[in-house]
């Protein structure tokens, strides 16, 4: 399943992670880790459980802030930002969590709608509603639209939290294992709704994923993470032609076992 | 012993810093008023019925195991002075802070902590809403709000469990039984049950959002958040209302 080509220009870089290293107490998660992303690309991120990717991309949301070093977004500089500031460019992040983070005291409707409500204040209950039932529409879920959270399975909820991360239209869109507990059929449908997004809106995006057939479906270019840095970067070939043995299980497990 | 005063000065550093995030967000706009107005709806009807039936049966058996000693001396024509003092200076707001402690402060306190877990709260702040704006002002305000009004309803409800008591035995009219009600109590000792209500409504609303809001992680941390929420609601409530009860013998 080939990518289409997409347009991506490495001159201009959306996420600059510079030198960042990241503790918590005694353990070191990043040790002085660089990586980029340029405008429109797909970086997929690579690693082992623990080895600090969905701390890599709360460093990029503010969630968390750098020990030392800096993340840099759309040309500002995270950690320097004040509240403001922060939230005016957050709206331009969209941020898919690991276990979806629906709120779950919301319906499906209500959950779309909040960012958009909070967000733009001067949109007309038509408009709203329009724009909700677009992005249902969307991640192929429109008969959600009133149910709670509660009521969904894994993988629904899990399409309800991109939905919700796209309506408010972000140039950068992170997404953490966005296949990660699907079937087969429904992890295609989020590779392609990856790859839609990508293609629709020239958005620029990071995935992380332990699942190398969505990395091969969704990356234009692939990182991985081994003791705190991104040794290996490169295509899909690059990153696992080598006997190393931190590396080589990824592919094995996923294509031979 | 020298890290666990480490530990306590960091844990007020972190209530210090709470505080004062709350305090900003609650006055800067724009103000969450629909949000305000749920959440006070939430905390007055889920105490609803269990309130009117613990502030009843206060007045009730209140009245009915003060009635042998005022008995004694046949003065038991005095018994709604004695009874509307002792509910409006002390049942009361009491009975309400405990009762809203149970009921209120342990469903704020697993209602954030099971937020804080599920990383909802995360995605609430990338989403650029403000968590302590929306889901911690909100709450606070509410119960500050909230557990007066609950309490003024307490004593209206306890005075009437006093009344029915009261005619179980004696012929009294409720218009004389309210008559002597208002004349035995003054418009200082409404000021105070007021003035306690809000301290023990903010505190309420305060201690358990905190506690739920950096609730450990993990479905156990939920568990232990609504349990710390309704003990240290209660623990500082019934602090502060030895605090008050000096203070108000001070200003007497
Ligand atoms: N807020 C935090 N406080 C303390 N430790 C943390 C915090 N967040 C993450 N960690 C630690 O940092 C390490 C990396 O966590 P992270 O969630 O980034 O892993 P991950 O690469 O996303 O793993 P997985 O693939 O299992 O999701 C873990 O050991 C975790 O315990
Ligand atoms: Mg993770």
């Amino acid at each position: 399943m080939e990518k289409n080509k997409v347009n991506i220009d490495q001159n201009e870089t959306v996420i600059h992670v510079d030198d960042v290293s990241k503790s918590f107490g005694d353990l070191h998660v990043l040790r002085n880790v660089d990586v980029r992303l340029y405008k429109g690309e797909n970086l997929v991120v690579l690693g082992r459980s623990g080895t600090g990717k969905s701390v890599l991309i709360k460093l990029i949301s503010g969630l968390l802030s750098p020990d030392t070093g800096n993340v840099r977004v759309l040309g500002e500089t995270v950690n320097e930002l004040d509240d403001r500031e922060l939230r005016a460019l957050r709206q331009r992040i969209g941020f898919s969590f690991q276990n979806s983070a629906l709120y779950d005291s919301m319906t499906v409707r209500e959950n779309l709608e909040f960012p958009l409500v909070r967000n733009k204040r001067n949109l007309t209950r038509a408009e709203i509603d329009k724009e909700v039932e677009e992005v249902l529409e969307g991640v192929g879920l429109s008969q959600a639209i009133n149910q709670m959270p509660s009521e969904l399975s894994g993988g629904q909820r899990k399409r309800i939290g991109i939905a919700r991360t796209l309506i408010l239209r972000p140039d950068i869109m992170l997404y953490d294992e966005p296949t990660a507990g699907l079937d087969p059929i429904t992890c295609l449908d989020i590779n392609s709704l990856i790859n839609e997004v990508q293609e629709r809106y020239n958005t620029s995006s990071i995935i992380i994923t332990h699942d190398l057939a969505c990395a091969k479906m969704v990356g234009d270019r692939m990182v991985m993470l081994l003791d705190g840095k991104f040794e290996r970067q490169g295509t899909f070939q690059e990153i696992f032609d080598t006997e190393d043995k931190r590396v080589k299980p990824f592919y094995d497990y996923n294509f031979i076992v | 012993m020298g890290s666990k005063i480490e530990k306590l000065l960091i844990e007020f550093a972190r209530i210090h810093r709470f505080m004062v995030s709350f305090l900003r967000e609650a006055v800067s706009p724009p103000y969450e008023f629909k949000e305000i107005i749920r959440q006070c709806y939430e905390i007055g009807w889920k105490s609803f019925p269990l309130i009117s039936l613990t502030g009843f049966i206060v007045g009730f058996v209140f009245t009915k195991q003060s009635r042998p000693s005022l008995e004694e001396f046949g003065a038991t024509s005095w018994l709604p002075a004695l009874i509307s003092i002792a509910i409006v200076r002390a049942l009361a707001p009491l009975v309400t802070a405990l009762i809203a402690s149970g009921k209120v402060g342990s469903q704020i306190g697993a209602e954030l902590s099971s937020m804080n877990v599920t990383e909802q709260i995360d995605a609430m702040e990338v989403s650029g809403t403000n968590p302590t704006k929306f889901l911690v002002s909100t709450r606070i305000i509410a119960t500050t709000f909230m557990i007066p009004v609950l309490c003024f309803y307490v004593a209206g409800i306890g005075l009437f469990g006093g009344y029915l008591s009261i005619i179980g035995k004696d012929d009294l009219s409720m218009l004389a039984f309210f008559t002597q009600v208002f004349e035995s109590i003054a418009a200082k000792d409404i000021f105070a049950m007021v003035i306690r209500a809000v301290v023990f409504g903010f505190t309420i609303g305060f201690a358990s959002s905190y506690v739920g809001y950096y609730s450990t992680k993990g479905t156990e941390g939920v568990g232990k958040a609504a349990n710390s929420a309704v003990v240290s609601s209660m623990f500082l409530v019934f602090v502060e209302e030895l605090l008050i009860v000096q203070l108000l013998a001070l200003i007497n």
